[in-house]
C-alpha cells in the first residue's frame, strides 16, 4: 500500500510533518511505514519560465535559441527539442539546478544531473528546458505530456513559479507495510484516520453528498445474488450520457503518485475510489449487459471465460461469477470480462460495489492463476458497508466532472447487514495487561480519535464495521498502548513463582556430543531435513529397505527436497564432497539433527523423530580414530560397560570389510565404518572416508551424569605380556572378551601392544601381543595368584585356537 | 702434628680449587676423607700419641676434616650451578617458532547464537523444551489463533505433509503443547528447526531455526515482556544496546510487537549494516491472545502471559556479519573454521 504525503493532507489539513517524521511516528502508532521517496528529491531550481522568441542556431541545423522569461528576468536556452514554440510555457531548470535524468524514461540518475551554464555551438546556454522524464516521472504518469520533447504547461501557468509544485511533484511517497488484520488501512482514507490520530489532527474525511437524477435505477438493471454467502453485498448503480474524458489534473497526480497511470475519467474514478476507500469497484457498459440482469452465481467446471487482457481463462464451481441474463461477463472481485469491457462509445455505464467473500477470492485467484489489485483487497474481507460509501463517492466525483448523468437510487442486494462490534471497556484490566496507569478519560479519549465511539451505560466501546479486528478487551488494549506509545509504557521483569532455568537431560547430552566432538577436531555442518528419494540409489540403499518408507511433503520446493530423511548419512556426505571438491584437506565434520521416521503410511500421526548423532571425516585419521572418537563421547556420558562392534551387519553404503555395528548392552546404538567406494565416488570423495552415526535416543537410556569414586589402588601391579599366534580370522574383541572373561576378580586392564602378519608368521595366522595388569585392592598379589589367572585366560585362548608364541 | 694436619688442609684446598668436574671433585673427597683418605690415617695414628694429647688431636682432626667438607661442599654447589647454567644456555630455543595446536573443531555460528540466547533465559529462570518438526496442523496454526482459510496461514508457505501434519513453520506450537500440559506458572524457551517454502538465496532458507519463548503466570504485563527482551538485547548484543518496540499483528497475541534494537555496529547513528536507519529488527513479541490461552486450557481471567520468537540465523548472520545465508548450510571447513 502507497499514499503520497500530499493525498494524505487532503483529509489531515492540519499536518505539518516531513517525511522522516511522519515515518517514524507513523511506524510507532502501528502504521509501518516500510520507506519513502521524495519525487523532487533530484529537483531544484526549476521554474515555470515563458518562451518568447525562437531563433535558428546560427552554427548548428538541429539546435534552436530560445529567450525565456523565467519571471522577471529574460534568460537564453539553447535546445534541440522539437516541440516548443513562442508563447509556450515550459519548465526551465537554472543555472546550478537539477534534473533527475535523462530523455529517455528509466534513465533516472542517482543524486541527479547539475545543469549549468554553458556553451552550445558557441552560442551561450543559461539552462535547461525540461521533459517529463528529465523531471523524473514518465509520459505514462502524465498522458497531457507530449510524445517527445519538452513539457509544455497550460497557458494559464504562473510563470516564475516553482515548476516542481505545478507538476505536483513537491511531495514524498510512502509505502506501508499493512498487517493482516487492519483491513481498513488498504486505503488512502483509513491510513488518513490513522495519521491524524497519531499526530492529533482533526481528520477530514471525504463528504459524500447524496447524487443522482430523477430517474431510478432498478428501471435499469435487476440483481439477483445466488450465493448469498460467497457475495455478501451487491451495489450497482448506473451513470448515462456519458462523457469519457480525461480526468482532473488533481486526480491524475494523485493517482500517478501511488503509480496508477491515469487513463480516462471513467477508469480513473474508479481506481481512485478504490485507493481512497480501498473498494474496488468495476464498470460495465450497460448495454452489453443482456436483459439488463446482473446474475452473481459459481462457474460450472471448466467453463471458460475470456477476461478483459484477453486471456481465455478455465473456472471450476468454486469460481464466483458475474453474470448477466445469458452468459458471465466478469470474474467476481478479479477481473471483468472482455464482453463487458468499456469502450469509448460507452452510453451507459453501470457501477459495481461488492463485498465477496475473502477466502474464496483468495483461492480463485490461485485457482484461475490470476492476482490483481481487486482480488488483493477482496481477499482481505473486505467491509460490505462500505460498498455503498464507495459507489456513491464515485457518482459524486462523476457528476463533479461532468463525466455523466448519475440515475437516482442504487440496486442493492444485502443479506444480513453488518452491525458494529461491542467489547466491554475495562480501563483497570487494560491497565494491568499494559502494567500501565493511564487515566479512563484519555483511553476513551484515543478511541474517539479512531472513530471508536463509546456507550456510557453499557461501559461498551463500539467498534465501526470497517474495524473488524477489534473483538475483546486484548485488542482495544493495543488500541490504547498504540496511542499512548508503546514507548512510553515501563519496563519492568516478571515477579512471581521463582522457576528453575535448567536444559533437558537430553540437550545436556547433546552438549557434551557436541563438546567431545570438537575436542577431537570435527565442526558442526547443518543440513536440511528434507533431500530427494533418489539418495537412498546414492547410498545403494536395497528396494525393500525399511529407509525407503518416508515421510513426503505434499508441496515440496521440488523433488530434491521432497522427503524427510530417514538417514542422515546423505547430508554428511554430501558436505563432505562439498570441502573435497573444494580441495580442503583433513576435513572433520558432525551433525546433531533428525530423522523422521513414520509410525504408519499413510501418516496417521507424528513420525519418530530420532535425533543422530553424525560424524564424519577424510583425510588424517582412520576408522580406529572414528571409533576413538565414539568411545570418547561413550565414556564422557558415563557408559562404563564395553560396546560390542558387530562386523557382520552388511551396511549397503559402508565399506563390507570395514563396517561395524556398536551394541550396548545389547542394544544397537549406532555404527561406523568406511564409507563403501562406490557410495564415495557418487558423491565425489576421492579419499577414503569414514562415518559414525550414533541414535541419540538409544544412547539416553543409558547417559548419566552420576559419577562415584573408587578409591586409588594402594598396592602393588602386576603385569604379564603374552604374545599369541592368533588365527586370522579370531577378532581382537574374541581375545579380550576372553581376557576379560576370565581374567578373574584381580584383573585390572589390558592392552594391544603388537599386532603383525607377515614374514615369520605362518600363512594365515597373525601374531597379537597383549600387556595384561592385575592387581588387589586389598594386599600385594602373589605370584602363583596372577599365574592361575593367567592359566584360565591362557586355557580359553587355546580353545580359540590360539598358540602362545614361546 | 698440626703441621700435618696444615698440611693436609693446605693440600686438599689446593685439589679442591684445582678440581674442574664433579668426578674430580669426588676423588678429591675420597683421597682426603674416605676410609683409606689421609685424614683417616691420620685417626689410625692417634694410638702414637700421648693418652693426654688425645682429645686435643681429635678435635684438630675433627675440624680439618669439617673444613675439608664445608670447602667441597661449596665447590660442588659453585659448580652445580655452573654446570646448570652452561646446560641450559645451550637449551635456548626460538620462541617465535610456530605453536604445536590441538586440532580443535568449531561449533556452528547458529548454535553458538542457540547457547547465547539459551544462557540468558536459563539464567533468568525459563526451562529449554522441544517440541516436534513435524507438527499436526492444530498445534502450528489452530490453536494459535490461526483457523483454516487464514490469510497468515498463507503467508507462511507451509510445507503439507497432509491436511492435518505440516512442517511446522514457526516454533509458537510448542507455546500450544506447553500451555495445555497445564503446568503453572509457565517460563520456557523453545529452540528448535522450522520450515516454511521459501526458495534459497542468500536472505532466504526452506530450513532455518526460531527460538520461542513463553510466559504465563498472574499479573504477568506488557511492560513485563518489555524489560524482559531489554535485558535479552543487552546481554546479547552489548549494555549500550537500546530497543524500540513497534505495533505489528500476529494471530497469537494481542497487543503484539516487533522489536528493533540500536545497531550494534554504528550505535544508532545510522550505517550501511542498518541501511541508515539505525535500527535492526530482530523479533516479534507480544501478549498471549486470551482466545488461546482459552484454547489451551488456561483461564485468561486469572492468567496473562507474553511469547516472543527470534530468529536464530537472524541474530547469526547479524552478529557475526555472514552475508549470505547459504553458507550456514554448506558447511565449508573453511567457514565453519571461523567460529
Amino acid at each position: 500500500m502507497n499514499t503520497s504525503l500530499s493525498w494524505i493532507k487532503a483529509y489531515v489539513p492540519d499536518l505539518d510533518v516531513t517525511a522522516q517524521e511522519y515515518t517514524d511516528a507513523m511506524t510507532l502508532s502501528g502504521t509501518k511505514v516500510e520507506g519513502y521517496e521524495k519525487m523532487d528529491a533530484d529537483l531544484d531550481k526549476i521554474v515555470i519560465g515563458r518562451i518568447e522568441k525562437i531563433e535558428k542556431h546560427p552554427d548548428a541545423d538541429k539546435l534552436i535559441v530560445c529567450q525565456v522569461d523565467v519571471g522577471g528576468e529574460v534568460i537564453q536556452i539553447v535546445t534541440g527539442a522539437p516541440n516548443v514554440k513562442e508563447g509556450d510555457k515550459v519548465p526551465v531548470v537554472l543555472d546550478g539546478g537539477r534534473v533527475a535524468g535523462g530523455h529517455e524514461p528509466g534513465q533516472k540518475v542517482e543524486g541527479g544531473i547539475r545543469i549549468k551554464k554553458g556553451k552550445l555551438r558557441g552560442v551561450e546556454s543559461c539552462g535547461m528546458m525540461c521533459s517529463i522524464e528529465e523531471l523524473g516521472s514518465t509520459k505514462e504518469m502524465y498522458p497531457e505530456a507530449p510524445e517527445y520533447g519538452i513539457y509544455i504547461f497550460p497557458e494559464d501557468a504562473p510563470v516564475g513559479a516553482s515548476a516542481i509544485e505545478e507538476l505536483g511533484l513537491n511531495d514524498a511517497v510512502f509505502e506501508y507495510e499493512i498487517t493482516s488484520n487492519r483491513v481498513d488501512c488498504f486505503s488512502v482514507v483509513g491510513i488518513a484516520r490513522e495519521a491524524a490520530a497519531t499526530f492529533r489532527k482533526e481528520f477530514h474525511p471525504p463528504v459524500v453528498t447524496p447524487t443522482g437524477n430523477s430517474e431510478d435505477v432498478n428501471d435499469y438493471i435487476r440483481v439477483t445474488v445466488e450465493n448469498t454467502d460467497l457475495c455478501p453485498r451487491y451495489c450497482a448503480r448506473a451513470v448515462k450520457n456519458i462523457k469519457i474524458g480525461p480526468s482532473p489534473k488533481w486526480m491524475q497526480r494523485r493517482l500517478a503518485s501511488v503509480g496508477i497511470r491515469p487513463i480516462n475519467n471513467l477508469v480513473d474514478i474508479t481506481n481512485y475510489v478504490m485507493e481512497e476507500y480501498g473498494q474496488p469497484m468495476h464498470a460495465y457498459d450497460l448495454d452489453t449487459i443482456a436483459d439488463r440482469h446482473i446474475v452473481v452465481k459459481t462457474a460450472r467446471n471448466g467453463e471458460k471465460f475470456t477476461t478483459l487482457d484477453g486471456q481465455e481463462r478455465e473456472m471450476d464451481e468454486n469460481v464466483l461469477m458475474i453474470c448477466d441474463g445469458e452468459k458471465a461477463i466478469g470474474i467476481a472481485g478479479i477481473m471483468g470480462g472482455e464482453n463487458s469491457m468499456i469502450t469509448d462509445d460507452v452510453k451507459t455505464v453501470l457501477f459495481e460495489a461488492a463485498c465477496f467473500d475473502g477466502v474464496n477470492i483468495r483461492k480463485s485467484s490461485k485457482r484461475v492463476g490470476l492476482r490483481t489489485e481487486a482480488s488483493a483487497k477482496f481477499e482481505k474481507g473486505l467491509d460490505p458497508n462500505n460498498a455503498q460509501a464507495a459507489i456513491d463517492r464515485a457518482c459524486q466525483l462523476v457528476e463533479e466532472m461532468g463525466a455523466g448523468e448519475v440515475v437516482g437510487g442504487m440496486a442493492d442486494v444485502y443479506g444480513k447487514k453488518k452491525e458494529p462490534v461491542r467489547v466491554a471497556f475495562d480501563a483497570e484490566k487494560i491497565n494491568a495487561l499494559l502494567g500501565t496507569d493511564i487515566s479512563e478519560e484519555e483511553m476513551l479519549g484515543y478511541f474517539r480519535m479512531i472513530g471508536l465511539e463509546y456507550d456510557e451505560a453499557t461501559k461498551e466501546v463500539i467498534a465501526p464495521t470497517f474495524r473488524q479486528d477489534l473483538l475483546c478487551l486484548a485488542d482495544l488494549a493495543e488500541e490504547v498502548a498504540r496511542f499512548y506509545g508503546y514507548d512510553n509504557i515501563p519496563t519492568t521483569l516478571p515477579n512471581g513463582e521463582a522457576t528453575t532455568g535448567k536444559l533437558s537431560f537430553k540437550l545436556r547430552i547433546e552438549q557434551v556430543a557436541r563438546d567431545i566432538a570438537e575436542f577431537c577436531g570435527f565442526s558442526q555442518g547443518m543440513t536440511y531435513s528434507f533431500e530427494s528419494p533418489k539418495v537412498f540409489d546414492r547410498l545403494l540403499i536395497p528396494e525393500d529397505s525399511p529407509l525407503r518408507r518416508t515421510v513426503q511433503i505434499m508441496n515440496p520446493l521440488g523433488e530434491d527436497y521432497s522427503i524427510m530423511r530417514t538417514t542422515s548419512l546423505n547430508g554428511m556426505l554430501t558436505s563432505l564432497a562439498t570441502n573435497y571438491n573444494r580441495r580442503n584437506k583433513d576435513v572433520r565434520l558432525y551433525e546433531l539433527g533428525n530423522i523422521y521416521l513414520p509410525k504408519s503410511l499413510p501418516l496417521t500421526e507424528l513420525p519418530d523423530e530420532r535425533m543422530q548423532f553424525t560424524l564424519g571425516m577424510y583425510g588424517a585419521g582412520d576408522f580406529f580414530t572414528m571409533k576413538g572418537v565414539v568411545e570418547e563421547f561413550f565414556e564422557k556420558i558415563g557408559m562404563k560397560e564395553k560396546e560390542v562392534y558387530d562386523p557382520n551387519s552388511g551396511r549397503p553404503y559402508l565399506h563390507p570389510g570395514r563396517q561395524a555395528d556398536i551394541i550396548y548392552k545389547g542394544d544397537r546404538i549406532g555404527f561406523l565404518g568406511e564409507v563403501h567406494p562406490e557410495v564415495a565416488d557418487t558423491y565425489g570423495i576421492g579419499e577414503r572416508a569414514y562415518i559414525a552415526v550414533i541414535d541419540m535416543p538409544e544412547i539416553l537410556k543409558y547417559a548419566t551424569f552420576d559419577r562415584k569414586y573408587t578409591g586409588i589402588a594402594k598396592y602393588p601391579a602386576v603385569t604379564r605380556d603374552i604374545s599369541m599366534v592368533v588365527p586370522r580370522e579370531i577378532l581382537a574383541g574374541q581375545i579380550e572378551d576372553v581376557i576379560e572373561k576370565k581374567g578373574g576378580a584381580y584383573l585390572e586392564s589390558y592392552r594391544l601392544f603388537d599386532l603383525y602378519e607377515g614374514a615369520q608368521i605362518k600363512e594365515g595366522f597373525k601374531s597379537v601381543a597383549y600387556s595384561i595388569v592385575f592387581r588387589a585392592k586389598d594386599k600385594t598379589l602373589s605370584d602363583a595368584e596372577v599365574t592361575e589367572a593367567m592359566n584360565r585366560i591362557l586355557k580359553g585362548l587355546e580353545a580359540l585356537g590360539i598358540e602362545l608364541r614361546k | 702434628m698440626k703441621e700435618k694436619l696444615e698440611q693436609i688442609k693446605a693440600e686438599a684446598t689446593a685439589q679442591i680449587q684445582a678440581a674442574d668436574i664433579p668426578e674430580k671433585l669426588n676423588d678429591v673427597r675420597v683421597k682426603f676423607l674416605g676410609k683409606k683418605g689421609e685424614l683417616t690415617a691420620v685417626l689410625k695414628g692417634m694410638k702414637d700419641v700421648a693418652a693426654e694429647d688425645r682429645p686435643k688431636v681429635g678435635q684438630m682432626v675433627n675440624e680439618a676434616r669439617a673444613a675439608i667438607e664445608a670447602m667441597l661442599d661449596e665447590r660442588k654447589i659453585k659448580m652445580e650451578k655452573a654446570i646448570r647454567e652452561q646446560k641450559m644456555k645451550e637449551e635456548v630455543i626460538d620462541v617465535t617458532l610456530p605453536s604445536k595446536k590441538n586440532l580443535m573443531g568449531h561449533r556452528h555460528p547458529n548454535t553458538i547464537a542457540q547457547e547465547e540466547v539459551e544462557r540468558i533465559f536459563v539464567g533468568m529462570g525459563y526451562e529449554v523444551v522441544e517440541g516436534p518438526e513435524v507438527e499436526y496442523d492444530e498445534y502450528n496454526f489452530e490453536k494459535l489463533n490461526i483457523p483454516a482459510d487464514h490469510p497468515a496461514k498463507d503467508e507462511q508457505d507451509t510445507f503439507y505433509v497432509n491436511k492435518e501434519i505440516v512442517l511446522r513453520t514457526q516454533t509458537s506450537p510448542v507455546q500450544a503443547r506447553v500451555m495445555e500440559q497445564g503446568r503453572l506458572p509457565i517460563r520456557i524457551i523453545s529452540p528448535g528447526r522450522v520450515f516454511r517454502s521459501d526458495e534459497v538465496d542468500a536472505t532466504h532458507s526452506p530450513s532455518f531455526h526460531q527460538i520461542e519463548g513463553l510466559v504465563i503466570d498472574k499479573n504477568i504485563s506488557f511492560a513485563d515482556l518489555k524489560g524482559t527482551l531489554e535485558v535479552f538485547a543487552k546481554e546479547l548484543f552489548g549494555p549500550e544496546t537500546k530497543t524500540k518496540f513497534r505495533p505489528h499483528h500476529f494471530p497469537f497475541t494481542e497487543p503484539s510487537a516487533e522489536v528493533d534494537v540500536s545497531c550494534f555496529k554504528c550505535g544508532g547513528k545510522g550505517c550501511r549494516f542498518c541501511k541508515g536507519s539505525g535500527w535492526i529488527e530482530i523479533l516479534g513479541c507480544g501478549m498471549v491472545h486470551p482466545h488461546v490461552l482459552e484454547m489451551c486450557g488456561i483461564d485468561p481471567k486469572e492468567y496473562t502471559g507474553f511469547a516472543f520468537g527470534v530468529g536464530l540465523e537472524r541474530i547469526a548472520l547479524l552478529k557475526y556479519e555472514i552475508d549470505d545465508m547459504r553458507l550456514l548450510y554448506e558447511n565449508d571447513i573453511r567457514f565453519l573454521k571461523q567460529f
